[in-house]
């Protein structure tokens, strides 16, 4: 399959990047890393007549870690993620779950940045981000704004960003990533989406909950938090009623979609499992 | 559409090849550069068929444009034999007999040599693990698993005899 006819561009600033996203406003779409952009123009469910590659846009590459938070360039490879010094004791939930997002050659080339701007509901890090309070640096010729991802995801393909707007960094608060946490993904094999999954991260002392964040994936139009079942967790102990009434309140607000994963009931059932999984390894007396 | 010239390093030597800005990479081997041995499969990046060393990472080069190529080092599997000797992950699955229909062999190879670069002396489930994103359509793992792992084992015993 070949995409329709486009004209590539490859700046090296954001400068450039602006000036072309304003020139062809409406007709240009940004590439990252290409492996959801490419493959739904070879199918000509996209058909940008300018591409505007980030691929040579030094300043979005790179992770910072700083007193208070992790922070990471939105062209960083999802292999990047995971090559990084320490990441695996630095945020263990971003580590955990990056190694399950597709197969090695995909995470060489997608980024966490298209992962979280394409605004799929079956991509995995918008859950994540949710479930770690992220904070996303977005850029324009107008200028700077951070939105938190509590904000970002509006709907299917639909986020906070605006057209001629960049996703540049995203910064993670290291009080977040040291949470525990919890991460479970049901999927049918390698390099398929979710057919659920649920991140979490909450503070546990003496048998109680706190600050519970609780996300899902490919359940809902969007990746969501399951605000009820977090408000139930919070201040109370964890022992089976509370599981129970959790996990029943985070699947009365999932609303997935039938597709060749399952039916609605049945991807439903699976958020309610892997949620309850993700609370036993976040709580378990071995963990972190 | 105007053609637009890429260039760079194609199995160790400088390639220059006019490409269309939509064509992608795969195509450009393929078609431009008669190097047919990097297969086009499942087209949408599952299978890993197209699998091509790339700057000194695997990537599925169905979802690579041409042009963003320009300035990179590639490998392709015509780049792994030096003359007429195998390099040792062929060599390695010929004696491990590490394919069936073959079909999936160039991008087993071309992945196989990137990982055990990445983890030279890797646990069988590593090697699982590492080799995921490519399919083998006659579901000939087991003997692909143990190609890698003898891979493993040739490039071991060719790195102690060259230190």
């Amino acid at each position: 399959m070949i995409p329709s006819h486009f004209n590539y561009h490859n700046p090296t600033n954001l400068a450039q990047v602006f000036a072309l996203l304003s020139e062809h406003a409406g007709e240009a779409k940004v590439l990252a890393g290409g492996h959801s952009l490419l493959p739904m123009m070879k199918f000509r469910f996209a058909e940008p007549t300018h591409l505007v590659d980030l691929a040579d846009v030094a300043v979005l590459k790179g992770i910072k870690v700083n007193d208070s938070n992790l922070l990471i360039g939105a062209m960083s490879s999802e292999n990047d993620l995971l090559r990084f010094a320490n990441m695996e004791q630095l945020c263990p939930l971003l580590f955990k779950a990056t190694q399950l997002i597709a197969d090695p050659q995909v995470r060489n080339r997608g980024t966490i940045g298209g992962d979280i701007a394409h605004g799929d509901p079956g991509n995995d890090q918008p859950a994540v981000m949710l479930a770690l309070n992220a904070q996303f640096h977005l850029e324009s010729s107008q200028g700077k704004r951070i939105v938190a991802a509590d904000e970002f995801f509006h709907g299917t393909y639909q986020t906070a960003l605006a057209a001629d707007e960049l996703l540049t960094a995203i910064e993670i608060p290291l009080e977040q990533a040291n949470k525990r946490f919890g991460f479970r993904k049901l999927k049918r094999k390698t390099g398929d989406f979710a057919t659920a999954a649920c991140a979490l991260t909450l503070n546990f002392n003496d048998g109680q909950c706190s600050d519970v964040r609780i996300a899902l994936t490919n359940l809902a139009p969007k990746s969501f938090r399951a605000y009820q079942a977090e408000w139930l967790l919070n201040n109370h102990p964890l022992n089976q009623d509370t599981i129970d009434a959790a996990v029943e309140l985070a699947m009365r607000a999932c609303e997935p979609a039938k597709d060749l994963r399952g039916d609605a009931q049945y991807k439903t059932k699976m958020a309610g499992e892997m949620l309850k999984r993700a609370l036993l390894d976040a709580t378990s007396s071995d963990s972190q | 559409m105007k053609s637009q010239k890429v260039s760079f390093t194609l199995n160790g030597k400088a390639t220059e090849v006019a490409v269309e800005d939509r064509t992608l990479l795969v195509h450009a081997l393929r078609e431009e550069l008669n190097m047919t041995g990097t297969h086009i499969g499942c087209d949408t990046t599952h299978c890993g068929v197209c699998t091509v060393d790339l700057d000194g990472e695997s990537v599925k080069s169905c979802t690579v444009l041409a042009r963003q190529a320009q300035g990179k080092t590639l490998t392709t599997v015509e780049g792994l034999a030096q003359g007429k000797e195998l390099h040792a992950v062929q060599a390695a699955f010929m004696q491990e007999h590490g394919l069936q229909c073959g079909f999936c062999t160039t991008g087993m190879l071309m992945r196989a040599y990137r990982f055990l670069q990445e983890n030279p002396t890797p646990t069988e489930e590593q090697v699982r693990w590492g080799l995921s994103g490519n399919l083998c359509r006659c579901t000939g793992y087991q003997n692909i698993v143990k190609a890698v792992m003898r891979a493993s084992e040739n490039l071991q015993a060719i790195a102690l005899t060259e230190s």
